[in-house]
Formats: structure tokens, sequence, C-alpha cells
């Protein structure tokens, strides 16, 4: 080949390959391209494996010219990649688009029952004021539910209290965690005691929407030589402004619980509706809490305490009664029916 | 207890509106449960604190009304036409009263009847629809007449539910008045507490009432009272002498009080008197009984009137004794109510000496009471042991309003003040003389307490400072006489309560009225000061919440059960090949429902009873409970109450998706990771898990949790027959159960940590191949043991069965970290490992090392 011919030659090439690579629109035909124009067999390369049957004179000048043509087809597969590239991801990011409004792949959530959430709640509350949580046994003696209470066999206040028997004699299951105040004063004195007493209480009651047979209530009891009931209002008033909101308040009503005296039930200001009136609270701005007073002597003394000298008071709280407000629950059977669809709603 | 507001107003004089009474009462204890309008228009206010209920009587559409004749309907034998004044104009008026017919075509009516007439417009109750349907009148015409207006019944106006006849008022009721204001009332109605008996009465409550607004209290009937007393004086032979009393025990009967009236004619009572009753609640009867009813209403004292000639006849002739005993076992006595009552020999009775004649203090007998032909009448005004009456009450489930105040205590003092007034209501409603003088028999004359009270006290207690005065102002307002000295105020109870008891709970009760009248929203609230009690651990129910949490933490729903249940739900989960062995249960006496009957001694019943209920709801279920469970220890003992938690798997491991196949379903091996979570998180050592083939369990796949050879729990899939028993679809079930005592008991107080090695660990790979029946936990066990301290990592991957490996064995892949704390380590020291631990594994338990 004449020195002509092979300048001719690698133009040719060169420009063979540039007007091919003009064509290539993907990633596998650029492969096929780099294969066919600078791969080991391609045109550009046979001319590098040729270059010693030539004249010696000539091989630099054609290495060199060579060079320049390889060097040409790789800057422009190295353009013409990166156009590739980008217009692929483009592609990509226009044709993958994600229906976002399908549902997610869901993990199992573990709950707590709203009761325990509530209960929880409170306790927490109480704890922060430096009451102790304090546990009594839900299948109790006539006597420390009724008789140490204050309430003796056939007094009218037992009418307050619908009661479960059991088929042993003196035995029944506890209507109130009040029991509790006497195991935990015979238990404390003459230390002065600052406790709450959650759990499970049972009312031989039919139930309805708004009455269930087990429902839990969270006792309070403060016993000292120097607690009024002034201390009462405002333990549950600062009760009241933790557990539902600065400026919620409280409100005392004259009542009758044989084992506290005064007694009075607790009203707070309805959190719902900031005391102006709604569904939840018929309107009259406060919801019942529950009832409280101050401890009565009798049962003062049935605890080992001197009610000439320690004074306390005691509170009821029902929480399935505050979740009930809090989540408008309509049904209180909801609570123990353990149907799925409700518990997690919480 | 309802009370009718004009009653209250006969005692008190009431400037607040209905709101503000209502909110008075209830602030002082006396909780206003509703307010019944029956005609006063409702109150204005910003805010209605109480339940109104009733209509109101607009002044235009509602007036005192007379019929002057009552003339045929042309067209309707039962219908009558009556020609109608109200005060501005004469009308004819279309009715169908029945209490009317008897005046039909009689002519002009020499006394005019007084009714309560509704004109055109007027909003009322619909008298021929059940329940309070509100109507308006309107021009209709009816066969042929025309009818715009209404005279009204009872039920038309919301007094009561009366629709037999119209109203026919008290001939004084003045022609064209609105009836609002000759009739217009509203009930309050008073939830009374049990230490408030004393306010189940009109005086009662005005006595409150007086305490709390200041104004006077006005005496029951005095001229009334005046009036009898001086034609007693007239009235013919006293007394003594026509009637006697004895009472065998003082204790059951402090007091009884017998009155006589002569020649009475019971009629109907006078409208008014009728009216009020119904309000209150009470049926009229007869001018007799409405007079003992209306003076129990008045002053909370229960009287009971005796046909006074039939107690003779029993006598045989002669002036009756009345004798107060306990019934004989067995005895028998017909009450009013017409039912046949075998007594028992605690029950106080009144008796003669042929004998019964009332069961006391709670209903009468059918015997001797006042009929429509009685003339002479032996009033009984008595005092009854409040515990005693209770029990009478509540073994005959009866319940009467005598019952009802007697079961919780009134005043001996109160049974002469309510003869007295019976008598002298009966002789000015039914005629008569009343005898003069009474039979007082008052063997025990309750004390009436003197307390002791100082300021000091009403400190200490209420935490406010009042001086002696005004703790005797705030007393006196109530009915208590005080005397006051430096420091103290001695205080008499007044003779008409029985709550105020003697000494410390004297006090108490004292500091109540105190605290009730000077009003609780008064008293100062203050914070503790109190010091602290000593530390008071909970290690369990510390425990508990961390269990509760550690297992929501991971995907659990927490459920929590009623605790009654019945054993044969719990008997489902008996061993299928054992025989069934009855439980001893905490039983209740007064189960509410047969499916309640019990205390559950399974937890684990109570989570499948869930799982049951929601089976068809949500997949996967992951329940727990944690609660207590009751074991009986013997007759009149308290049973054991473990806390227990159990646990529950079934369905999917996983949420379905909608672009993912259906998820494989949870087994053992999946409630055994969730318990080795929780317990490792609890740092519980030596955990083990053995074999274990007990209770509900399958055989071949329950195992017990073990930490240090103690027993924690037991997990495993129930037992196909086991679950056949309940309705619990075709996924497997595994279950859980352990006793958080032995948790507590296990868990250490405080864990140590372990530094995390900042030198490379080195990973690799070991497959073994075993014997089938070798358990897993052998090989690496001994795999832990001979890694030591470097082996930081141990990872069961694969277990693998096939024929490369021949039958009857396993091959089981291991990913193994190995670590130094302090140096890098080198592949020689590695590969030490490895040998030692492949050596060890084929040496002992004959292990072969897979290629």
């Amino acid at each position: 080949m004449s020195e002509h011919e092979i300048f001719a030659r690698l133009k040719e090439i060169q420009r063979q390959g540039l007007e091919a690579l003009q064509k290539v629109q993907d990633e596998a035909s650029l492969q096929t391209w780099r294969t066919a124009h600078l791969g080991r067999s391609s045109a550009v390369m046979q001319i590098f494996s040729g270059l010693g049957s030539l004249d010696k004179e000539l091989r630099p000048q054609v290495g060199q010219q060579a060079n320049l043509v390889k060097q040409a087809l790789e800057s422009a597969y190295a353009q013409r990649e990166e156009q590739i590239k980008a217009a692929s991801l483009q592609r990509a990011l226009t044709s993958e688009k994600l229906d976002v409004s399908l549902p997610g792949r869901r993990r199992p959530l573990g709950r707590l029952h709203p009761a325990t959430q509530v209960l929880n709640e409170i306790c927490q509350v109480f704890v922060e004021m430096g009451f102790q949580i304090y546990r009594s046994p839900e299948v109790e003696t006539d006597v420390l539910n009724f008789e140490l209470l204050n309430i003796p066999a056939h007094h009218p206040a037992r009418d307050m209290w619908d009661t479960f028997h059991t088929t042993s004699p003196g035995i029944l299951l506890r209507t109130h965690t009040s029991p509790g105040q006497i195991r935990l004063m015979r238990e404390a004195c003459p230390e002065p005691i600052r406790a709450i007493l959650p759990g499970m209480c049972y009312r031989y009651e039919q139930t309805d929407a708004s009455h269930e047979s087990q429902f839990n209530q969270i006792e309070l009891l403060a016993v000292g030589k120097g607690i009024t009931f002034g201390d009462l209002k405002g333990t549950l008033d600062q009760f009241a402004v933790r557990m539902f909101g600065e400026g919620v308040r409280t409100r005392l009503r004259p009542s009758y619980f044989p084992f506290t005296e005064p007694s009075a039930e607790l009203d707070v200001q309805c959190f719902l509706c900031a005391g102006k009136g709604c569904t939840v609270c018929k309107g009259t701005g406060w919801l019942e809490l529950g009832g409280c007073g101050m401890v009565h002597p009798v049962v003062l003394q049935n605890g080992g305490y001197d009610p000439e000298i320690y004074s306390g008071f005691a509170a009821g709280l029902g929480p399935e009664r505050v979740a009930m407000m809090r989540y408008r629950i309509e049904d209180i059977r909801s609570f123990w029916a353990n149907d799925l669809r409700f518990l997690e709603q919480f | 207890m309802k009370i009718p507001l004009s009653w209250l107003k006969e005692y008190i004089d009431i400037e607040l509106n209905l709101e503000e009474l209502a909110r008075t009462l209830t602030l002082a204890g006396l909780e206003v449960e509703e307010i019944r309008l029956a005609g006063l228009p409702k109150p204005a206010a910003d805010r209605y604190m109480f339940k109104y209920t009733g209509l109101s009587w607009d002044r235009e559409h509602f007036v005192v009304a007379q019929i002057d004749e009552v003339m045929p309907h042309p067209n309707a034998d039962r219908l009558t036409l009556c020609r109608l004044n109200d005060g501005q104009q004469e009308l004819i008026v279309l009715t169908g009263a029945p209490n009317l017919f008897e005046y039909k075509g009689a002519g002009p009516l020499a006394r005019p009847l007084k009714v309560a007439y509704a004109r055109e417009g007027a909003t009322l109750y619909d008298g021929h629809q059940p329940g309070e349907v509100l109507t308006t009148l309107k021009r209709v015409k009816i066969r042929g007449v025309e009818s715009f207006s209404m005279v009204c019944s009872e039920k038309e106006l919301g007094i009561s539910e009366e629709h037999e006849g119209i109203i026919l008022l008290d001939a004084d009721a003045p022609t064209g008045m609105p009836l609002v204001d000759y009739l217009g009332d509203a009930v309050l109605v008073i939830s009374i507490l049990p230490n408030m008996i004393r306010n189940a009465s009109v005086i009662g409550v005005a006595r409150e009432l007086s305490a709390l607004t200041g104004k006077p209290l006005r005496q029951p009937g005095a001229g009334l009272l005046e009036a009898a007393r001086l034609a007693a004086l007239t009235g013919g032979e006293p007394i003594d002498g026509k009637a006697a009393v004895q009472i065998t025990e003082a204790e059951l009967n402090p007091r009884f009080v017998l009155g006589l009236i002569r020649g009475v004619e019971p009629r109907p009572s006078p409208y008014r008197v009728q009216h009020r009753l119904r309000l209150a609640g009470m049926r009229p009867i007869n001018s007799i009984v409405d007079a003992t009813n209306y003076v129990m209403l008045e002053t909370g004292e229960p009287l009971h009137a005796f046909d006074y000639d039939v107690l003779i006849r029993r006598a045989g002739g002669k002036p009756p004794t009345i004798i107060t005993r306990r019934a004989q076992k067995g005895e028998k006595l017909t009450t009013l109510d017409g039912v046949e009552r075998t007594l028992d020999d605690f029950t106080i009775l009144v008796t003669d000496t042929a004998g019964p004649l009332s069961l006391a203090g709670v209903m009468g007998g059918m015997e001797s009471e006042v009929t429509e032909n009685t003339r002479n009448v032996l009033l009984e005004g008595a005092s009854w042991n409040f515990v005693n009456i209770r029990r009478t009450a509540f073994s005959q489930r009866l319940s009467s309003e005598a019952g009802y105040r007697f079961s919780r205590g009134v005043h001996p003092a109160l049974a002469e003040i309510g003869v007295m007034l019976g008598l002298a209501r009966m002789a000015a409603w039914s005629g008569g003389q009343i005898a003069p003088g009474l039979v007082d028999a008052y063997p025990l004359p309750p004390v009436d307490p003197i307390i002791s009270l100082s300021p000091a006290d009403v400190r200490r207690i209420l935490g406010i400072n009042l001086s002696p005065e005004e703790i005797a102002a705030l007393l006196e307002r109530l009915g208590f006489t005080c005397r006051t000295t430096e420091n103290a105020v001695l205080v008499q109870t007044p003779p008409h309560r029985l709550d105020i008891s003697e000494g410390s709970m004297g006090k108490a009760d004292l500091l109540e009225e105190i605290a009730r009248i000077y009003g609780y929203e008064r008293i100062p609230a203050a914070r503790l000061a109190e010091p602290l009690p000593p530390p008071r651990p909970t290690p369990d129910l510390q425990l508990e919440a961390r269990v509760r949490e550690g297992l929501a933490r991971l995907g659990l729903q927490e459920i929590v059960s009623y605790r009654m249940t019945t054993p044969e739900r719990e008997a489902r989960l008996a061993a299928p090949d054992a025989p069934a062995e009855p439980q001893a249960y905490i039983r209740l006496l007064n189960p509410i429902t047969p499916e309640r009957s019990v205390m559950r001694r399974s937890l684990l019943s109570s989570v499948l009873d869930a799982a049951e209920r929601n089976l068809r709801v949500r997949d996967p279920l992951m329940l727990f409970e944690i609660g207590p469970v009751f074991l009986p220890t013997g007759e009149g003992q308290l049973p054991e109450e473990p806390q227990r938690l159990a646990i529950l798997f079934s369905g999917s491991a996983g949420l379905p998706a909608w672009d993912q196949p259906a998820p494989r379903k949870l087994d053992f091996y999946d409630l055994k990771g969730a318990l080795e979570s929780l317990l490792e998180r609890l740092h519980i050592p030596a955990l083990a898990f053995e074999p274990a083939a007990e209770g509900p369990y399958h055989p071949g796949k329950c195992a017990l949790i073990t930490s240090g050879g103690q027993r924690l729990g037991i997990f495993g899939e129930l037992h196909p027959l086991v679950k056949e028993r309940f309705d619990l679809g075709p996924a497997p079930v595994v279950c859980a159960e352990l006793e958080l005592s032995a948790l507590l008991a296990a868990a250490p107080a405080r864990f140590e940590t372990a530094s995390v090695s900042s030198y490379p660990p080195v990973l690799e790979d070991i497959a073994v191949v075993v014997d089938e029946s070798l358990p897993a936990e052998q090989v690496a066990a001994l795999i832990r043991q001979t890694g030591g301290r470097l082996l930081v990592g141990l990872r069961l991957f694969d277990v693998f069965r096939g024929e490369q490996i021949g039958a009857g064995k396993k091959s089981l892949a291991y990913a193994l970290t190995y670590q130094a704390p302090d140096h890098t380590l080198n592949e020689k020291e590695a590969a030490q490992i490895r040998q030692r631990i492949i050596r060890r594994l084929e040496q002992e338990l004959g292990a072969k090392l897979r290629g």
C-alpha cells in the first residue's frame, strides 16, 4: 500500500467509525461499536499491527496518524457513552414512576391495651407527685372490703355497692380498691403514706353501654400528721392540670362514702370544650371523675393510725371513664371485649 | 326524692331561680338529677347544669276555666259539649272525658266545674299517644262540631300519666287565672345520699336550703296544728283507755305513738293535695291514706292508719292493745300488696292480741287497712331500728316508701309530730274529730350527741381558720344548738338527725357539715407538705411494665379479658389424653350470667377466647395478656392470685401485601424467637428450652422454658385435638404461658455490658452433618464452648436434609464470627479455633464436616 493510500485508509476508518457511532443509540450497540472500531481486530488496530511490514521511514508517520485516529474514535466513544448514559438515566427517571398512592407494606405494630395506657398515664402523674404504687388482691374478704372501711353488715351504705359474693362465706370480689387502704395502712403504720392503688374491681351490675361488671379503679391515699381537705383539693387540682392540661379546674361536690368524711364527688372541667359545654359533658361543662374525701377516723383507726393525731385523704378514679371521655368511646363494654378493630385504634 | 317547688316554698322563701336553686342544693350534697317542669317556665340562664323535662304552660294559652253546663254531642254518644267560660268569653268545648258524663244533660250546673283549659295554639302533650309527644291545638271538626281548644287531663299538662278524665280543680280556683299561676310547679328530683335520709322530706330540703341561703325555716303546719289542738279539746273522749301499746324490744322499736280520730269519711282528697302527691311520685288513694303519705313526704315520718273498728273487733270488742314484737318463725302475714308473706324470726311486727297487723316500718297488713267504709282511724307513728328494717325489707324483697326511710334511720322525735300533723290533715280533708291526747310509748329515747369541737380541729382537717363563733353560726343554720367558749364550741345535735356520732367520729360528722355549709369551693387548695414516706420498691410492677412494653415492641397486641369465666370454657384446655380432673374454682354466689360463673384459673383460656373472636377479623394474631389467675386455697381463705403472662401467635408471619405472595404461617419458632427476644431483654441468665409434653400442647412441639433449671413457663403448638375444641381456623396456633414471679426471680437486678471491639472480625461458615436426633442446641453449645472468648457470633443459617447426606442425618450450617478485643486476629489464630471446633464436634458429637 502506498503512503498515500494508507493515510486515505486511516481517514476513511475515522470517517466510517464516527459515522457508525452517530447511529448508536443504546448501551448494547455502543459496546458492539467499540468492539468493531476500537477492538483488537478493528481496522485501526490492524493498521497498528501492520506497521511492522511498512517501510521503516513510514512507520512513525503512520503510527502517529493511526494514534490520532484511535484517539479521535476513543474520545468520540467517551462522549457518546456519556450521552447515552444520560439519555438512558433520563429515560429511567421518566419511565420508573411509582404510584405513590399504592399501600405500603405494613409491619405489625404492637400496642398496649387502652386501659393499660390510661392507667399508666394516671399512675405516672401521681408518681411524679411522690405517690407510690401499691397492689392488693382482687378477691377480698368482706371484712376488708366493707367492715373495716366503716361499712358494717346491713348498713344502708352497703346499698351503694352491688357485690359479687363467692360461695366461700365472707369472701367476695372487691367492689373498689379501698380494701387496699387498710392493707397498706397496716403495713406502713406509723410511717406517712402517699400511695396509689390501681386495679380491677367488680360490681354486680347488668352490663350496658355505660355499666360494666369489671372495671379498673385507681385509689389515692395520703396519710400523715397534717393532711387537710385543702391538700386533697390541691392534689386533685394538680392531677387535673398534669393529666388534662393547663388551666383545667376541678370541683368538689359534697357526697357520701362511709370511709371518708367529709366526702365529695370530683368533677373536672370538661377538657374537650374547656367548660363551655359539649355533648360529652352534656352541656354542663363538667365531667364526673370519681369520689374522694378525708379518710374517716374509723378507717384510720382500723389501719392503726390514731385519728386524733393523723389525718389523710383518699380518692377513687376510674381510668376507663377517663378514656371514654377522652376518646369518645361510646360503649364501656368495648374495653374487655378484645375486638382488635377497637384495640388497634389506640 | 321528688320535691315540688310550691311545697318547698311553704317552708321557706326562695329567691333563687330554678337553675340557681338546683345548683345550690347540688353543691351542698343534695344532687338534683332532673328538674321536671309542671307548668313553670324554664329559667333564663347562660348554661344549664341540669336536665330539664316536662312542660311549661304559657300564660296566654293555659287558663283556669269553668264549665257551666255539660251538653250531649249531637252525633256522638261518647263525646260531650261543654259550655265553658275562660274568663274572657263563653265558648263551646268538645270533650270525651268520662268524668263529665255524670253532668251530661243536667242543665246549667249549680256549682260550675273548674277545669284546666288550653286555648287554640297551645302546645301540650298528646293524651292519646304513649310517652310525651308534643302537639299544638288547631281548629278541626270532630263529628260535625268544630273544636279548637280543650279541657285537659293531667297527662296532657305533663303532671302525671293520668288520662282517664280531665282535671277537676278545687271549687275555689279563680276562673280566668293563668293556669301556671294557679297550679304551675316544678319538681326537683333529688338523689338522697344514704346519710341524708332526713332530707327525704320537703321540710328536710327546706332546712338545708335555709342553712344555705340564710332564709328562715317556717315551722310545718303551725296553724293547722293549732286548729287541730283546739278542735281536740272538744273532740269527745280522750284516747286514754281506748288503745294501748306494748313494746317488747325497745332496741328494735324505741318509740310508738298512737292517735285517734273519729267519724271520718274517706273521700278523694282536694285536687291540690292529689296534685302534690302525684308530683311527688305517689298515687292518691283517699283522703285518709293521702294524709299519711302527705305527712311522710312533708316530715319524713312514715305513718300508718288502722281501721280502728277492725282492731276492736279483733280484740273481741275491747279496746285494742298494739304489741310490737319479733315474728315467730314461720308466722304469716298478708301485706297491703296482697302478698302472703312468711316471716323471718328477726322481723319486727306490729301486732295485736289476735296476731300480726303489719310488717313494722315496711308495709301494713291487708286486714286492718283503711277502706271507703272506715269511720274511725287509729294512726301509728313509730320509730324502728334501721338495720332490722333493712334486713326485713331485703329478706322480703319488699321496697316501700316507709321501708326506704326506716331502713336508713328516722329520728323517734318525728313520730309525735308526724301523728299530730297526720290527724290534723285527716280532720281537714276527711272530716271527723280528733280524740284528745296521744298514746306515746317511748322506752328508748336516742342520745342526741353533744360534741366539743375546736377551731384547731377545723384547721387540722379542713385547713381553714374559723373562730368558735363562726363554727357555731354555720352549725346553727342546720339546727344544731351551740355554746361557744374561748377555744371550743359545744354542739348539741338537733332531734331530727341520727347521722351524728359521738366523740371523734362525731367531730368528723360535724366537720363535714361545716365544710358543706361553708362551701367546699371556698376551702383553699394546698400543696401536700407532709414528709414523703420511706421508699417502697416495686420490682414486680416494674418487671410487669417491662414485659408489657417489650412484647408490644415485638409487635404483639395487649388484650385485657373478663376475669370471670366458666369451668367448661377452661376445660377445653385439658390435655386430650388425660382424664378431665375437676378443678377447684373461686365460684360466684350470684353470677350475672352463667357465662361468668367462676374466676379464671387459666390466662391462656382468656387469650384463646380473644383469638376465636378475632380470627376472621385480623391476620396475623399476635396477642398477649398479663393478669392474675385465681387459685383457691381453701374454704374461707383468699385465693392465690399469681400474675401470669399468656401469648398467642397464629396466622401469617408478616402482614400480607399487594405484591407479595401469601406469607408463611407463624409457628413454634416464631414464638420461640419472640420469647428469646423478650427474655434477652430482661437479661435472664442461663436460658434453656427443653422438650416437654404436657397440658394442651402438641407432644412434639412443646418446650419448657427454664433459667438455671428454674421453670419460667411453657410454650408450644396447640395439640390438634385441643385445637378442635376451639373455633380457630386451619393455621397452627402457638401459645406460651409464663409465671411472672418466676421471671422476677430469674431476672437479675443488674447486668453488665461488654465493650465493643474495634478490631476487624473474621467471618467463617461451618456446616456439619449430625444425627437427626441430636438437638441443634448441643452442637451450638459445643461450638460456643470451644470458641471461647474469641467467638463473638454464632448463627445457624441452614438446616438441610437430603439424599446427599444420607437418611437419618441433618446438616447444620453456622456462620461464625471471631474477633479479639485487643488485636486483629490473623488467619492462623482463626484456623486454630476452627480446627479445635471441628475436632471436638467430630469426637464428641460424631459430626462430620460437610465439604
